[in-house]
């Protein structure tokens, strides 16, 4: 599971964060580092940014994983800089912002855009593969997602906007019932295509969704 | 009261139907000018859901006009908008206001329309509103439980005929039909050979179908069409002759081309009827009609 980051246009986080003077930055070694959004490279990048605005960096690390709960010791470790610091802002995705933010009273601004779990189709690709539906149907649809691979997130096949295995939204993407279609062809198993999907089931987990497994 | 239009389609007749685009706004004159302009040379109207996922007055209202002026209305129903709840709702609505045809569609997609930006819905299917139709006909709500009066409707769907590849539509259209469709009414179609191709396969099914037509204006738009729209294919020599047509003379040969092609179909009893896309020239369709003898 991959988190996938985009910069915020950086006149965003400058408004966000226009109140501090003294920051920290937090940036992640796993996803954000992988999607070159918030490694070291890229938190030096915003130290350099911010110390051209003439704001005070108190110090800055780039967290080994910043969702995970060790996340807590990298924050002790640093505590003199953070103390010192008036806001956190945190380059990683939501989840690593908001485990910062479950251990510090201070304001945390998050410098990325989080736009989807996803995984890497080729070097620098993204593609998002699972929408955490919470009843997984790809062992009838051939592997191949169709709540999040189709634009609509249909269930009983291809919309009329498909054309030529494209997507009506975008010609560079494809159709996912094209996809779906042509590899149980493949498999000889085309009567799952046939098959009727009932309206789903979007309340699995009830927002805010959470669950213990011990 | 039943359906008209299922009479229509039940009594063998060759059926044609046209339909209103609702305006975007409050000013409705001009729709119902165009409702009572066609609604006693067609068997039906059917009224587009924010066609395009362009905000505009809703396909319910439109309905409710026909039904007030003794027309018979088709409500185009997509799964763009509204969530189960608010498509039942709907539902029963329009079957208290006389409405008794529904056209179930996916719905186009959010970010080809003017509220780019919107969340698509799209809680159910097409097939799983067909379903929703019949479930609510047989009493109760797709939570299960009974409602206090139920609906009756004539229930149809879309099929594309040329979409490419072929095959995933024909196993969804044949989900249609097994989800209760009663009729279809198809995209545009122009080269009626390989209309006919589809014919001998649809023939197998106790489905209606009725052959859409869509007005060709100009040389320049079918070649648009052909070009950007999924599943249309305007043939050539259909685009050389509106080009060759004399100067502000495409629109009429338009209608020419598309009253013969309705002519044609039932002469030759390719299918049960046709359904006129007159897409912003509703004004017309009494003009196509007339050119294809109807």
């Amino acid at each position: 599971m991959k988190s996938i980051t985009r910069q915020k246009p950086y006149d965003e986080v400058k408004q966000l964060s226009e109140d501090f003077n003294r920051i920290f930055l937090i940036g992640c070694g796993t996803c954000a580092t992988m999607a070159k959004t918030g490694g070291i490279e890229e938190v030096q990048a915003m130290k350099e940014s911010l110390q051209g605005e003439g704001k005070l960096v108190t110090g800055w690390i780039v967290i080994p994983t910043a969702c995970d709960e060790m996340t807590a010791e990298v924050i002790s470790e640093n505590a003199r800089a953070i103390q010192d610091a008036q806001c956190i802002i945190v380059m990683a995705c939501a989840l690593g912002v908001q485990r910062v933010n479950s251990y510090l009273p201070k304001p945390v601004i998050p410098a990325l855009d989080t736009l989807f779990i996803g995984m890497e189709k080729s070097p620098g690709h993204f593609i998002e593969a699972c929408a955490q539906c919470g009843q997984c149907i790809l062992g009838e649809t051939a592997g191949i997602c169709p709540l999040t691979a189709c634009h609509k997130g249909l269930l009983n096949g291809p919309c009329g906007g498909t054309n030529k295995g494209k997507c009506e939204v975008d010609k560079e993407k494809d159709c996912a019932f094209t996809l779906i279609y042509e590899r149980l062809k493949e498999q000889g198993r085309l009567d799952l295509m046939r098959k009727y999907h009932p309206p789903k089931n979007y309340q699995v987990i009830p927002r805010p969704r959470m669950t213990s497994l011990l | 009261m039943v359906s008209k239009f299922k009479q229509a389609l039940d009594n063998g007749k060759f059926v044609v139907t046209s339909e209103i685009g609702p305006p975007k706004g409050t000013n409705i004159e001009q729709m119902n000018h165009h409702v009572a302009l066609l609604k006693d040379k067609v068997d039906a109207l059917n009224v587009t859901d924010h066609q395009s996922s362009v905000m505009r007055f809703p396909s319910i209202g439109g309905c409710q006009a026909i039904m007030e002026m003794n027309g018979e209305a088709i409500l185009q129903m997509t799964c763009r908008d509204r969530n189960r709840i608010a498509l039942q709702a709907d539902l029963l609505l329009a079957y208290t206001r006389g409405v008794r045809n529904v056209l179930c569609l996916t719905g186009d997609a959010v970010p080809v329309g003017d509220h780019g930006t919107a969340k698509g819905v799209f809680d159910l299917d097409s097939v799983q509103l067909l379903h929703l139709v019949r479930q609510l006909e047989a009493g109760s709500d797709l939570g299960g439980n009974k409602l206090a009066g139920a609906v009756q409707f004539c229930a149809g769907a879309t099929v594309t005929p040329e979409a490419e590849p072929l095959e995933p539509q024909l196993i969804k259209f044949e989900k249609k039909v097994e989800a209760g469709a009663e009729f279809f009414q198809t995209q545009a179609i122009y080269d009626l050979e390989r209309f006919a191709k589809f014919m001998e396969y649809a023939r197998q099914f106790p489905v209606k179908i009725l052959a859409g037509i869509v007005l060709l204006s100009s040389a320049r738009m079918a070649k648009f069409m052909t070009e950007n729209v999924p599943g249309i294919f305007v043939p050539q020599d259909l685009i050389d002759e509106l080009a060759k047509a004399p100067k502000g003379g495409a629109l009429k040969k338009g209608i020419e081309i598309a009253g013969r092609t309705i002519a044609a179909i039932k002469k030759e009893s390719l299918c049960d009827g046709v359904h006129i896309m007159a897409i912003n020239r509703e004004e017309v369709v009494p003009d196509i009609l007339a050119a294809a003898g109807l």
